[in-house]
Order: C-alpha cells, then structure tokens, then sequence
C-alpha cells in the first residue's frame, strides 16, 4: 500500500510513490540516489544523515518521507554550486576536519545550522553542538577547528 | 630546486568527494537487479538448533531464497579460517573449531548467523525473517572470562576441554622467578582490559554479483584488505578459483581492525549470489554491528614487576587470561600473544620477562584486533606498573621511567623484539615541557580549591609496527605473508598512476603516497593518482591494519619508484648520446653530470611510448614497475603520553584537561594527516579509558551493551582539544625511515589517563581504578577509600 509524497530537495520538486513506512534518509538514498547522506546507526545516536529540512539540521533517519511533505530539503549535495566548496566545506578541508568522510556530510550540514544559530560559536559550544555527530576518526579536534574557521568565513 | 613535497601538511587530495556526498561507500553501489539479504540472528548466547521451519518465509511476498547452514553444509561451503596458529607451552595447536558462516547445530553467541532471507526489497527480507521458525534448546552460556575455566563450565565447543584454545608462553620463566625471589620491592597489579566495540562510523556492507555469462564474482565490501578477503574466500571457504572472483572496498568509513577479518556475512552473499543469480546488498544496521563484528581487547591480568633499590626494573611477569569470543576470528589468536607479550619491554632494559598467555572461549562475539592490537594492552600492563611501582618507592614518574630507558641501539629484548632505533628521553623531556609539568603544581592546587581533585599520568609506550618480516613471522604460526605490493605506472605525457595493496579507509594515502611518489620523481602531488581498494586493478596486497601502511605499502612504492628511475636513465642515457652511469636524476630530470644536458621525466616516459629514439634492441618499451616489499624488521614508533585531569569528588565525574602526546613516528610525510591520526587514537584510547566498555549480561549473555545510547562512544564534548608534537627519529631498516601512526593514540593514552586518575585520588589511598573510570566507578573508589580510613 503505497503513498504518494512530494517535496524539494536541493531546489528541485520531487514526487514519489513510497511504502509509508519509508525513511526521510531511505527516500534520499534509495530513490533520489543522493547517496552523500549517510546511515550510521538504527538509534538517530550518529548523525551521519543529518540534512537540512526548512533550514533545519534534522536526522534524515528519524522521520517519515512522509512527514517532510511539502518542505524544503537541502542535502550536502546542495549547498555548494558550480564545483565551489561551501565555507564549511572548505574549512573542514583546510583543517582536516575529516578523515574516512563518513560522518563528513552529517557533521558539515549540522555546523551549517550552528552558525546560523550563532554566527560566533565559541568552542564549548561547538562541542555541546555537535554532540549529536559521532566521529570515530579524528577525535574531534580539527573538526572544532574546521567549526570555528567555517563559521568565520560564513559571515564574509 | 623542487620545493619539498615531503614533511608538507599539504590538504588532502581525496577531500573533495568527501566532503560534497561524492564518495562511493559499498552502501552506496547499487547495481541492476539487486536483492537485499537480511540475516536471521540467534537471540540466545548457547543453544542447540533443534529444528529451522523457513517454509513461512520462503513463500512471504518479495522473498527470493531462505538459506540455512544445511543448506551451507550440502554444497560444501566451508568454515572461516583463521590466519595464525598458535603453537602452545606442551607443543600443542591451538584448538580451532569449526566456523561455519550459517550455524549448524548449535549457536554460540547473542547474534550468530542462523538464517538469510534473499528478498526484492530490504523490508521484504525483514518482514520475512520474522516468519523463519526457529526451534531453540537454549543451554546454559559461558560468558566471563573468569568463569571459562572454571570446572563444570558449559563448554563452547567439544574439541576445546575447559574451553581452552591455547595456553602459550614467553620469556624466561627461572631467570624471573629468581630476579623476583632477590628483588628489593615487587609491585602487582590486577586488570581487567575492557573489551571494546569498534564502532567505525560507516557499518559493514557487502554487494555480491555474480554473473553467469563469464562465471565470475564480484563482491563490493567494507573490507581493510581486499586481496587477504579474496583468497580467504576463495581458497578456503567457497573452493572457488581465485582469479574468477574481483573483490572491491571502495570508500571504506573508518575499519580500526574491525574491517580486516572475513565475516560470514561476505561469504554467504557471495555463495547466494549464484544460487539466487542476482545481486545481494546487505548492509549491518548499527546493532547488527554491536552484536557481530569483531570485538577488540578483553584481557583478564596479573602483573607483577621487581625492581632494585634505586628503582631499576629487574624483572616483569605476567599472567593473562585472553577472550576469543565464541569462534576464531581471521587473526584473534596472534593478537594476545605476538603482538602483546612480545611489546611488555616497553621502552625499558628490564633484563628478564615472562608472559603466560591463557586464551579461552566464550558465547560472546569473536574477538580480535583493535587499533591497537595487543600493543594498548601490553602497554596498559607495562605503564600502570611502572607509575604503581614509581609511587611505591617514592620515585618521581619521569625519573623512574628516564632510569630504565633504553638508550642504546640496536636493542634486543627479552621478548623478541630486536628495536633498531629510538630516543625515549627526547620524546619525554618534550613531552614535560609541552604538558606544563612544572605548572602542575599550581594547578593541582587551583582545582582544590574549587573542590576539584586533579592528577598527572604518564605512558612512555613503545609499538611494533609493520608485522614483518614473513618468513620469520611463517615461523610464528603466520598462515600468510607479511609484505606489500605496488605498482607505478608511468603514462606517456609523465602523469603517475599508483596501484597499492594497501588500503585507505580514513588516513589518506591517496594525498601521503602521492607525495612520495612526488618527491621522488619530482613532478607535482598533482600529476600523482592513487589506487587502492580494488583486486581487478592492483596486482596484490596484504592490505592496511597494524599502522604498517607507509611503512610496508609506501616502501613497495619507493621500491618500484627506483625501478622507474633506473630504467628512465637507460632510456635518458641514449637519448643524450651518453653513459649511464654519467646520467644522475634530480628535480624531476635526467642530466648528464656536469653539463646542462637533459631530459625532463617527462620527455623520457614520453619516449618510454613513443620509442622512436629509442634503445630497442636492449631496452622493452612502456614505463611500468611494480615491486613487493618484505621489511626485515617491524618498525618501532614510540612516545610520551602526559593526560592532565581533574575529577569532581562528589560525583566521580571525570575529565581529560589537557592531553599531551609527544610522539617519534620517524620521518613523517603529511604532519597534518599524522597529527590527525594521533588525535583519533587517542580519542579512542581516552575512550576505552572513560567511556567504553562491552557488557554481556554474565548469565544470559545478552549484549546489554547493544546501542550508541548504551555504549559510550566519545563525543565532542567528552574530549579536550590534544596538544600533539613530534620528534623524529628515522627508522634504519625501511627505505623512507618512516614508522607508522595509526594506533599510538590509543595504545599510549590509556594508562596515562588512568596513571593520572590514580595520582589524583592516590593521597585518598586509591591504588586503582578499572577500566572504563565511569563516573559510578571514581565514586565508588573515593567512597571506599573514605570508608577503610575510618575503619582504620
């Protein structure tokens, strides 16, 4: 028994027909083949899935397709255009913010989403932030720095 | 004159896709015609498998094939080997059970492989595992290692009495017993090395193809060393012909040992694959990988070392007992015995050591190597005694460790290991001056009067990396060889390809490797293309685990690099019209000595494809080498870790404030992707030393420990930023006199996040506190401590 569900997803209206127990992170991956979004757990602990819903970071794994009818979802395939890295891309670059890459697009969109909140995240608060984004690889530590340098490159 | 390329922090070639959703992990392959497999897992720790009823699920909707292991067992599906026999003390093997990769029989752990459901769609195969009828006699379950030998335990397997695998042994036992019987004080110690989940971010995942048109497999997975998982698979699981099978691990999210084994889950896709003729996917949900991938430490201890009145180590014994979980993993047995008692000199001339090594059986997860390997617990064990021993005679940390240190070399423990070089005072008098030692003080004393206890903990570890060479490791029990393969090939406009064995799933070799090759052809990092991952392109390779990656995978490079050299200057020798011992290359040309005439790299592999000039009739054509690499020794990096922390006394909360790690990898290539790895090994060792630990309820054998919400791994706000710093002492037998740095963090940062928990609490009486020091844990050792002082 299928449903229908429709939404934009990095500027573009998609429409699909999804067994209603569909994931938002399963309708992104298995039927939009953005395959950046990335599962790393059953318990929405890791926050590799993390994407943009309204403007929001959300764990792409913790809701229905079926609850984002309607909205507006940005994935790490959308915020950057023409080949250009994001400020936060580049800065995770820059700082080696990233390792084996799985957590990487979770990680940025939720960094994303914490300078919007606060363009000056001091660095407690960076890690109170992305708490929620488990990393197995780098310690964290140039992760905070990728943060903190993406953050002020997003207010130039 | 090239600007440098090597000891640059130049940023990370494979960065790119990473970071915009680009990459390719085996989750991500899809391929036309794919099924999905869902495994059925034994929710009892030891049972016997009294009847399998699939009939429910093979005719639910969407279902393809329902497999058991009789159905394993007719087509004669072997077990999964183990790559390293242990020989032990009477000269017996070690016990090796069967592991089939259905169960058959019996199930010996909460999450062993009873069934697999081949479906359309993943819920389909889920929906219908749930109809698979599965007839359960539930038996009583071993699962403490304190408990496996106890008489009467239940057994895990018939062939293994006391549910002994081995009982093995190192070192000289009568020289020890007698240093110990003449020494001036002997400090002991019991440890529990808590077991750990790996938990790399990316789950494990396999894609089996097989195709019928050329009767060939392929097999897309989350493995740490393609080729290894080939001819496991083929020569010794599904009897199938080696070069009919092309195994690839794409972009692998993270492995730290967990991703090196064969599992059964790879071997069943890929023997389905052809019964069913489509492709499988299946990918491990995050409690799928709680319960069945490898799992790493374990040990149960007793470690005593003697010393003489001025502090000098005489001699060091030790007594562990071993988990190999339920079944032998691809390695288990050679994790608590070569790579473990072999390492318990640590960085000292302690002149005696003996290491009795019990292995045992449980129903619990196999068990095998974590980043680390042995090496965090022989480190764990050398580094407690040491501090324990330091505190007892009144003996300052850095001083008792600076008496003790090896300081010439080449040094030939008593455990085997023959270190070719190393400066452990240099690492450490950094390491005391980066750490602000001399402020502690102040700061101690700060922390107090905010009601904070706060404490310095030092580890001088030393690791043996690079497992080499193989025929001395063959001797050992190794059932596989210990080199690395690679292959340079040299496009005719002068652009470099790499084909390496070894495998990246994190430490960025497609950026470290092109530097290498970089500097030493002299063209940009840029114009250097990295392969890995893939047993269809790389000629073969034993694969990334044991940090030995630039010092095996990149020497096979430098190895076949020369290649490329000497012939370009037989080449480069005819175009100038001059001998070849008179052509020297440098900066990215071939010129003849003393005269401007020359030709770049360029022009040479240019006339390499376009032998028009060309020495035929001595010389083939093309510019292609490739080289296998068998080091003569391990390399042996090593370091000194100092953790600073302060610990609130009424809650037992505990936080690491400063981490200093002064380490000596050799030469280091990319600074910022070796600091990079210092930083995850010592989350993770800070992480086994706080937060984690495996729990298995001890009667049932439930994993209680099943969930990221249950199993702590460190998060951001858990962990300080480090203070990381190195000194360089190159390794003498390797031809980049590089070291490795995968696993220091976290075999150096356990003991000294415990040493310094201890120093706080120590003028309370504490002497030790178990791994992980959770907040309950610190507590309970103050209140303790508190209440046998009143009583006193």
């Amino acid at each position: 028994m299928g449903i229908t569900v429709s939404m934009t997803v990095n500027g573009k209206a998609v429409t699909a027909d999804l067994d209603p127990r569909t994931l938002l992170v399963q309708f992104l991956r298995e039927n939009l083949l953005l395959t950046g979004t990335h599962v790393g757990c059953d318990t929405g602990q890791c926050g590799a899935c993390t994407v943009h819903l309204d403007g929001r970071a959300v764990k792409a794994c913790n809701i229905l397709a079926a609850q984002a009818e309607g909205a507006t979802v940005v994935t790490i395939e959308g915020i950057s255009a023409n080949g250009e890295l994001h400020p936060m891309q580049a800065a995770f670059r820059e700082h080696h913010g990233l390792q084996c890459g799985f957590c990487t697009p979770g990680m940025v969109m939720n960094a994303i989403d914490l300078v919007q909140k606060d363009p000056h995240p001091p660095e407690n608060m960076i890690r109170a932030e992305i708490d929620g984004n488990l990393c197995r690889c780098t310690g964290y530590h140039n992760i905070v720095k990728a943060i903190a340098a993406g953050a002020a490159a997003m207010k130039r | 004159m090239n600007a440098p390329v090597i000891g640059q922090s130049i940023k990370r070639k494979e960065d790119y896709r990473f970071l915009t959703g680009g990459g390719t992990y085996t989750d991500d392959v899809t391929l036309p015609g794919q099924t999905y497999a869902c495994f059925l897992r034994s929710p009892n720790a030891h049972a016997r498998l009294k009847s399998i009823n699939t009939a429910k699920a093979a005719a639910a909707p969407g279902v393809v094939a329902v497999f058991t292991g009789d159905d394993l067992a007719k087509a004669k599906v072997g077990g999964l080997p183990c790559g390293w026999l242990i020989t032990g003390v009477t000269g017996q093997p070690m016990k090796e059970p069967p592991h089939p990769p259905l169960a058959q029989g019996k199930v010996r752990y909460v999450g062993d492989h009873v069934a697999v459901v081949v479906a359309e769609t993943l819920n389909q195969a889920k929906d219908a595992a749930e109809l698979i009828e599965v007839d359960y006699e539930v038996l009583p379950a071993v699962v403490k290692i304190a408990d496996a030998r106890k008489p009467g335990a239940p057994l895990v397997h018939d062939i293994a009495p006391d549910n002994t695998c081995y009982v093995w042994a190192l070192g000289d036992k009568g020289a020890v017993d007698k240093a110990f019987a003449a020494a001036h004080h002997v400090t002991s110690l019991e440890f529990i090395n808590n077991r750990l989940i790996p938990n790399a971010i990316e789950p494990r995942a396999a894609v089996a193809h097989y195709s019928r048109a050329d009767d060939s497999y392929t097999l897309y997975v989350t493995s740490q060393n393609p080729h290894v998982e080939r001819l496991l698979l083929t020569a010794f699981v599904l009897g199938l012909p080696e070069h009919k099978v092309r195994v690839i691990s794409p972009d692998v999210g993270g492995g730290f040992g967990s991703k090196i084994y064969l599992y059964a889950e790879e071997a069943v896709l890929t023997w389905a694959s052809k019964q069913v003729n489509r492709p499988i996917k299946w990918t491990a949900e995050r409690s799928e990988s709680f319960l069945s991938d490898a799992h790493g430490r374990d040990h149960l201890t007793k470690a005593e070392i003697a010393l003489d009145k001025n502090g000098k180590f005489l001699a060091m014994r030790v007594a562990t007992t071993a988990n190999m979980g339920a079944y032998l993993s691809t390695f288990a047995s050679c994790i608590p015995t070569i790579l473990y008692a072999t390492l318990l000199a640590g960085q000292y001339t302690t002149p005696a050591i003996y290491c009795k090594v019990t292995a045992v059986f449980t129903n619990t997860a196999p068990v095998d190597a974590y980043r680390g390997a042995g090496r965090p617990e022989a480190t764990y064990v050398v580094e407690r005694l040491v501090s324990t021993a330091a505190r007892e005679l009144g003996i300052e940390e850095a001083e008792i460790r600076r008496r003790n240190f090896i300081t010439q070399f080449p040094y030939q423990t008593p455990v085997a290991l023959c270190y070719d070089t190393g400066n452990y005072d240099a690492t450490l008098t950094e390491a005391l001056k980066l750490a602000d030692v001399a402020g502690f003080e102040t700061r101690r004393r700060d922390a107090e009067k905010r009601g904070k206890l706060r404490g310095l903990g030092y580890s001088t570890y030393i690791e043996a990396c690079g497992l080499a060479p193989s025929n001395i490791a063959g001797s050992l029990g190794a059932r596989a060889g210990l080199y690395e393969a690679g292959e340079v090939r040299v496009h005719p406009t002068g652009t470099v390809t790499v084909f390496t064995g070894s495998h990246s799933h994190g430490q960025g070799h497609e950026t470290t490797f092109a530097q290498v090759v970089a500097d030493r052809l002299g063209i940009p990092v840029e114009n250097v293309d990295i392969v890995h991952g893939d047993t269809g392109r790389i000629l073969f390779g034993m694969g990334t685990y044991g940090s030995r990656s630039i010092a095996v995978g990149g020497s096979a490079i430098v190895k076949a690099l020369d290649k490329i050299i000497a012939k370009g200057r037989k080449i480069a020798a005819h175009m100038l019209e001059a001998a070849e011992p008179d052509i020297e290359f440098r900066d990215g040309a071939f010129q003849v000595m003393g005269t401007d005439k020359r030709k770049t790299f360029g022009e040479v592999a240019f006339a390499a494809y376009v032998p028009h000039n060309y020495p035929l009739d001595k010389l083939e054509p093309g510019l292609n080498e490739s080289a296998f690499y068998d080091p003569t020794n391990f390399t042996y990096p090593a370091g000194s870790h100092i953790c600073e922390v302060e610990i609130d006394s009424d809650t037992g909360a505990t936080r690491v404030v400063n981490f200093t790690a002064v380490d000596d990898f050799g030469k280091v290539i990319n600074p910022m992707i070796v600091e990079g790895q210092v930083h995850g090994g010592l989350a993770q060792g800070i992480g086994q030393a706080l937060l984690e630990g495996c729990v298995y309820d001890p009667e049932s054998g439930q994993l209680l420990t099943g969930t990221l919400m249950d199993y702590a791994l460190p998060r951001a706000d858990d962990l300080p930023s480090f203070k990381v710093d190195m000194k360089e002492t190159p390794c003498t037998h390797n031809p980049l006199g590089v070291k490795g740095c995968g696993e220091a963090g976290a075999i150096g940062a356990p003991a000294a996040v415990i040493n310094a928990i201890v120093d706080a609490l120590a003028p309370l009486g504490v002497r030790d506190v178990e791994m992980p020091a959770t907040p309950e844990r610190v507590w309970r050792a103050i209140q303790n401590a508190n209440a046998a002082k009143k009583a006193a």
